[in-house]
């Protein structure tokens, strides 16, 4: 690697990481809450009953406390881009800015428009109208959604674009295949899934909490009525969703999957690692190799979930980097050689465009739109950033234990939206103190397997902000890491003060419990 | 449609969207100047929370723009995004912690068990009210000024200047720095103007008038002397012109005033801004509650006109919008910092939407304020701030 600042990258990463891991503290409630409290007001409208007005109206109150903070955070991450990861925001802004702009048009103003109705009209508009604009509520955050993650789809598997040499940036030449990238629509189907149940486990785990201290059971009752049926189906969806994504993983990213199942070595018929602890291997010729201290295995299940075929050879991490003939895969060594080509080509052309040689420069020039040049050079212009191919291997105990984290909470809330279910369905749930204060626990479960999804999704892909074309240290703003630090700082003093007053309003509003309409 | 436009009348409509969302962050900042008022027009708690609920129902608007505008000029000019965000780091995070204290504000202060109380949430809000428009109006005074900053042949930006953004305002050994500073006081004063205005439309309190009526008068002065002087500097000094057949930038002296000769319907449309402006204010200050209820309008659409005519003074008629004054050719124009032409096309077509957009914005916005604010209403309404 060249003259760079580490101290600089891990900063920049660390303030990154920081940032989306507040907002996305936040975002999932509103992804689903937003869809709970429609339906509920669907629910109100249509029976006139004003009990479930009042359960609205509390669901909203909590949604509005989480709202605001979500917003704050959102709006850092995006100026982040620029602020802290100007490089990148070149090299691919003529791709990566064009969904972000179209969120702020289409999804933005939607939601924060029909906010305003949602929550200062009730005595203004039409009922009617009232609970159309929850709807468009609810509508306009999931396509906030939509727009941010086909962005990250996108770097996690970049298509649609082709380099310019010229101007030495990715350019799109497709949207279609942007937006309609399978990656992008695993991840935001995946992502909006997982955020409903982590909604319908939050409403759950209040409305026990009542239920425990023997109050508001009509409106708990209800409320875990509507949430359980919503968390159940979009808990299977989850699963479902999830699964698509670790087979688009194993064809466009290998070596995020092989991390994410600690699999070292490639084989034929691989098992699936249903849980287990990683240990240094303790091997001075294997330095970079570790070992299961214990595991559980599943004999062929791994194949036939990335290949849907239990026979297939799953690379492994020592595959990746070292390359295996047999299996057609190139090795480390190899693509970083490739990307060397690829890179010095550019360079090559550069020069001769500056010394005015016409000639050579448009031969160099046509390489670019060359498909074979492309799909076996250019392709690996990244790793031409390395001199080390295991310097390309993400933190492997950090993705087994977050994937397999997460796989863990999404069984365990379907169960316990079945058992919720049935509970309410037959009205016994206050009979059932452990049951309830299982429900009070799965809300911080939920939080966690969902930021665990996401370390998964970002931290196995690295060293890539783009995968295969642009490394992370890279892509960095040409700053001094000590302003950094200090942003870093006040960010994470702001950030945790507001936190702190956000739960402390959150738990004071939900000790108040909902207030009695006088209508 | 746009398939068959030139790359450069696409690149010139994307400047124009992108100056039409800094024209309307601009006017929405009334949202900010309101905040920095709440204390001298509101006496009592009634009168605060009046006040406060005035404006906190319309600050996701100026927030959402905010966004908006910083996404729209990532997508169409990424060199811009890449080398003022990256470059002023210092200016931009500012502005940034000032939006986040913002958001919550509004929604944490009149709750119980807030952590800072009150009086802490009242204070961050003026903090925003002071921050943004100051620095965001002294942020866009440097697109005449220029900035200390070079390009790589491989696009990859460099700040010159150790202060990151902050010499701009800072540096008072260069005159430029007094017309960066005249321009952000500008804009604040005019955002309480602005906010003035607003509360006259929307708020049914007579102490709370009366005293707005004596803030109109205080502000609009040090707005007009502030906004002269910005006006009359950028007219005199030497400005960053492209040589449209090499692209090579040079300085050219009145260009900003040439920008206005050459450019009639600019020039037309801008000074149209600037006497609604004014028109607004008398109207606001010599006239009975009635006429003062709409001067909000005639004074934002000026505020639109004339933000936007300063942006395509900037950009337009081969002017540099984004100047270096470290390396010339390095500064950045429409042509040379925006995305590809597909990329323009592509977006051209969800610009498409914004007139939508504005319509059920206008629209939800009306059914809100059908009905002016009063003591009644913040006694009944179940969300109050
Ligand atoms: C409560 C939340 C939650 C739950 C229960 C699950 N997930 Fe998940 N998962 C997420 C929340 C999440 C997420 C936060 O939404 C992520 C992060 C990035 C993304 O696309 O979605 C994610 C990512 C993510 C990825 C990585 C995607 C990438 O790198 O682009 C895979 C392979 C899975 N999930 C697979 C699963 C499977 C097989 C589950 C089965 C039970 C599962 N997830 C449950
Ligand atoms: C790096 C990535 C991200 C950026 C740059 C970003 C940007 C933003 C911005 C600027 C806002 C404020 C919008 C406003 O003014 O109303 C926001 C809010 C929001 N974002 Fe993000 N976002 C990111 C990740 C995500 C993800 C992954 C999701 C969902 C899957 C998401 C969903 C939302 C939602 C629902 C809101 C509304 C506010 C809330 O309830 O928290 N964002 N985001
Ligand atoms: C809101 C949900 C998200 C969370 C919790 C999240 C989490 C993280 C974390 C933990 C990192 C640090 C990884 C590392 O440096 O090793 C990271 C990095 C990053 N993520 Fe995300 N992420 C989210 C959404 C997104 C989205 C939607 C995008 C893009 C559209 C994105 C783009 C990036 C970038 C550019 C980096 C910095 C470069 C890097 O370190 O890889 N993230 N994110």
């Amino acid at each position: 690697m060249e003259n760079i600042d580490l101290q600089l990258i891990d900063w920049s990463r660390a303030q990154f990481a920081l940032t989306a891991i507040y907002h996305w503290l936040f975002v999932p409630l509103t992804l689903g809450i937003t869809f709970l409290i429609a339906i509920m007001e669907t629910i109100y409208v249509k029976t006139g009953n004003p009990e479930w007005k009042k359960i609205t109206k509390f669901w909203m109150t909590v949604f509005g406390i989480n709202f605001a903070i979500g917003v704050a955070t959102g709006l850092i991450l995006e100026f982040e881009f620029g602020t802290n990861w100007s490089n990148y925001s070149w090299f691919v802004g003529d791709i990566f800015g064009a969904p972000l702009a179209v969120e702020g048009i289409m999804a933005f103003f939607m939601e924060s428009t029909f906010i305003a109705v949602m929550f200062f009209g009730w005595n203004k508009v039409s009922k009617k109208f009232h609970l159309i604009s929850t709807w468009l509520v609810a509508i306009g955050s999931n396509l906030s959604a939509l727009w941010i993650l086909v962005a990250n789809g996108w770097m996690q598997n970049p298509v649609g674009m082709r380099f310019n040499p010229d101007t030495a940036r990715n350019e799109m030449i497709n949207f279609w295949d942007v937006l309609f990238s399978p990656t992008a629509i695993n991840k935001f189907l995946h992502t909006i899934y997982s955020s409903y149940i982590l909604a319908a486990a939050f409403v759950i785990g209040i409305s026990a909490y009542y239920l425990i201290k023997k109050r508001e059971s009509v409106f708990a009752r209800k409320s875990i009525l509507v949430a359980s049926i919503f968390g159940l189906v979009f808990s299977i969806m989850t699963v479902a969703t999830g699964d698509e994504s670790a087979r688009e993983i194993a064809k466009t990213q290998p070596m995020k999957f092989a991390a994410m199942e600690g699999l070292y070595f490639g084989t034929a018929n691989a098992p699936l690692v249903a849980a287990g602890m990683l240990k240094d291997c303790n091997d001075p010729e294997k330095p970079h190799i570790k070992d299961f201290a214990w595991n559980i295995e599943i004999p062929g299940v791994l194949s036939y979930m990335a290949f849907l075929d239990r026979n297939a050879f799953v690379p492994g991490i020592y595959d990746l980097v070292h390359g295996n003939e047999q299996q057609g895969i190139v090795s480390y060594f190899d693509k970083i050689e490739r990307g060397k080509i690829a890179r010095q080509t550019l360079e090559d052309y550069k020069l001769a465009k500056e010394n005015g040689n016409v000639e050579l420069a448009a031969s160099l020039r046509a390489k670019f739109e060359d498909q074979d040049f492309i799909d076996n050079y250019f392709n690996y212009f990244g790793f031409s950033y390395f001199d080390d191919p295991h310097d390309i291997i993400p933190n492997v105990p950090l993705s087994f234990y977050t994937f397999h984290i997460m796989v863990a909470v999404g069984f365990f809330l379907i169960a316990l939206f079945v058992v919720a279910l049935f509970f309410a369905i037959k009205n016994t749930l206050h009979r059932y103190k452990w049951f309830l204060i299982i429900a009070l626990i799965s809300m911080p479960l939920a939080y966690i397997g969902s930021q665990s999804g996401w370390m998964i999704a970002e931290f196995g892909r690295q060293p890539w902000v783009i995968q295969n074309l642009m490394p992370t240290h890279t892509a960095v703003s040409n700053i001094q890491s000590g302003m950094v630090i200090t942003t870093f700082w006040i960010f994470a003093l702001v950030f945790t003060v507001l936190l702190i007053a956000e739960i402390k309003i959150m738990v004071n509003q939900v000790k108040k419990g909902p207030k009695i309409e006088e209508e | 449609m746009f398939e068959q436009m030139e790359f450069s009348t696409l690149q010139h409509y994307w400047f124009i969207i992108i100056a039409l969302l800094g024209a309307l962050l601009v006017f929405l900042l009334f949202v900010q100047g309101g905040q920095t008022l709440i204390k001298q027009l509101g006496k009592t708690d009634q009168e605060t929370t009046m006040l406060v609920n005035t404006f906190g129902r319309k600050w996701e608007f100026t927030f959402t723009t905010l966004v908006t505008f910083g996404g729209a000029f990532f997508a169409s000019f990424p060199l811009f995004y890449s080398t003022s965000f990256g470059g002023a780091y210092w200016v931009w995070f500012i502005i940034l912690v000032a939006f986040v204290v913002q958001a919550v504000s509004y929604e944490y202060r009149s709750k119980s068990q807030n952590l800072l109380g009150k009086k802490g949430f009242d204070a961050l809000l003026f903090f925003n009210g002071l921050i943004a428009p100051v620095f965001l109006g002294t942020a866009v005074a440097t697109f005449f000024t220029g900035s200390p900053f070079h390009v790589s042949g491989m696009n990859m930006s460099y700040w010159d200047n150790s202060l990151h953004g902050l010499e701009l305002a800072l540096d008072v050994t260069r005159v430029e720095t007094f017309i960066n500073l005249s321009l952000g006081l500008a804009v604040f004063f005019l955002s309480r103007v602005l906010g003035v205005l607003y509360v006259f439309n929307t708020i049914d309190h007579d102490e709370i008038i009366k005293r707005a009526r004596k803030s109109l008068l205080i502000n609009s002065i040090p707005f007009l002397v502030f906004f002269l002087f910005f006006l009359i500097s950028i007219l005199l000094i030497d400005g960053f012109a492209i040589n449209p057949q090499t692209q090579e930038i040079f300085m050219e002296p009145y260009k900003y005033l040439h920008n206005l000769l050459e450019m009639p319907l600019v020039t037309a449309l801008f000074l149209l801004g600037v006497v609604l402006v004014l028109w607004g204010i008398i109207r606001a200050y010599f006239n009975t509650d009635k006429c003062a209820t709409k001067a909000i309008w005639f004074s934002g659409l000026g505020t639109v006109l004339v933000v936007l005519n300063l942006f395509f003074i900037a950009g337009f008629n081969n002017t540099a919008f984004y100047p270096s004054f470290t390396d010339l050719q390095s500064s950045l124009t429409i042509y040379n910092a925006s995305s590809s032409k597909y990329t323009l096309v592509a977006m051209s077509y969800v610009s498409l939407m914004v007139p939508f957009v504005l319509a059920y914005i206008w629209y939800a916005w009306k059914s809100i304020n059908n009905k002016r604010i009063d003591q009644e209403e913040m006694d009944n309404e179940s969300h109050v701030y």
